[in-house]
């Protein structure tokens, strides 16, 4: 290309980029970024030994949910599939008193979780997950957004601690979930 | 004579010698931020699928716990055991698993503690309860089920 020119020579650097790219796709391939998400909860505090009697809530306003050990759904006493599980508590949340079955007021309303120790893991954070996606439709209806959107602004850290309008849906409609010591019919 | 460079005629050829550089950015880009696993998995560890996921906040403040079968069924038997850090444990060691844990904290934030449970899916849940019941006696209270996102619908 150049015609006749003095000096030293420059070293190709040309093959570089070909180094940096392929040190680069090896990076690439080879590193998993980490999935830091999942379902979080609260566990109960440790009850002391000489702890008062349970707190007696009102029928109406548990709802029970059972998972046995061949992974089967007892809902409110019904056999259920797991895929109905989300419109039955939405239709328990939110039914304010009317049905007399059902719970009174949202803020009222627990939800009641038992599993066996011979319940697969998977079944049981499926039941947890539409339970949470119940709650969640609700409160993104609540705040007039898609629940992908509400999760989104869940999930922005500082700034879903200032959202006034996220305060609200929380407060009107709390996650209440209560675990029961579980059964052992299957277990190990 | 004249000061300035007579205009080639030929398209001068784009100089790539900035390439390495941009390229050499990107890759330590992803050097800095990804994260290698730091403990090899004794257990096989897939985790279930899940949609209403919550990210976990503050890494340092996050600590994993591993539940599965072992891998090699020969040395560990083939019931779910758990792993912390590069070793198999009982449940009952559990408690004292987290007060390490705690104590690499700030005073601060002890009690913002975050266990991770990356439970796999074949698991039972016996072995899981155990465990909750002894963060309960560790008062590690925050826990996060490890879930893999799923596509939206639940058949």
């Amino acid at each position: 290309m150049a015609k006749g020119k003095r000096g030293v020579p420059e070293v190709n650097a040309s093959s570089m980029a070909d180094i940096a790219f392929l040190l680069l796709i090896f990076f690439l391939v080879t590193t998993t970024i980490a999935s830091d998400k999942g379902l979080t909860l609260r566990l109960p505090p440790k009850r002391p030994p000489d702890a008062q009697d349970e707190i007696k809530l009102k029928d109406r306003n548990v709802f029970n949910v059972l998972v046995n050990s061949n992974n089967q759904l007892l809902v409110e006493e019904e056999l259920m599939n797991i895929k109905d599980i989300k419109e039955e508590a939405k239709r328990f949340i939110t039914n304010n008193g009317k049905d007399d079955k059902l719970s009174e007021s949202p803020d009222k309303a627990v939800i009641s979780l038992k599993h066996d120790r011979g319940t697969k893991y998977e079944v049981y954070i499926t039941v947890m997950d539409e339970l949470k996606k119940a709650y969640n439709e609700l409160r993104a209806n609540h705040m007039g957004i898609t629940v992908a959107k509400y999760l989104e602004i869940e999930n922005s850290g500082e700034k879903a601690a200032k959202d006034p309008k996220l305060e609200d849906a929380k407060l009107k409609y709390p996650y209440q979930l209560s675990e029961a010591e579980p059964t052992n019919v299957g277990g190990n | 004579m004249s000061k300035f460079k007579k205009k080639s005629n030929s398209t001068p050829a784009i100089s790539t010698a900035s390439l390495p550089d941009i390229v050499f950015m990107l890759l330590f880009f992803f050097m800095v931020t990804t994260v290698l696993r730091e403990t090899t998995l004794l257990i096989n560890n897939k985790v279930p699928k899940a949609t209403q996921l919550q990210k976990l906040e503050k890494k340092s403040l996050v600590t994993f716990i591993y539940v599965g079968k072992p891998r090699e069924t020969g040395k560990y038997g083939t019931e779910p055991r758990i792993q912390v850090n590069d070793a198999l444990i009982a449940p009952r060691d559990i408690p004292r698993f987290v007060y390490t844990e705690k104590d690499k904290l700030d005073e601060v934030e002890r009690d913002k503690l975050t266990v991770s449970l990356k439970v796999d899916v074949e698991t039972k849940m016996g072995i899981v309860s155990d465990i909750k019941q002894q963060l309960r006696e560790a008062d590690a209270l925050k826990l996060n089920y490890s879930c893999g996102k799923a596509a939206d619908i639940v058949e």
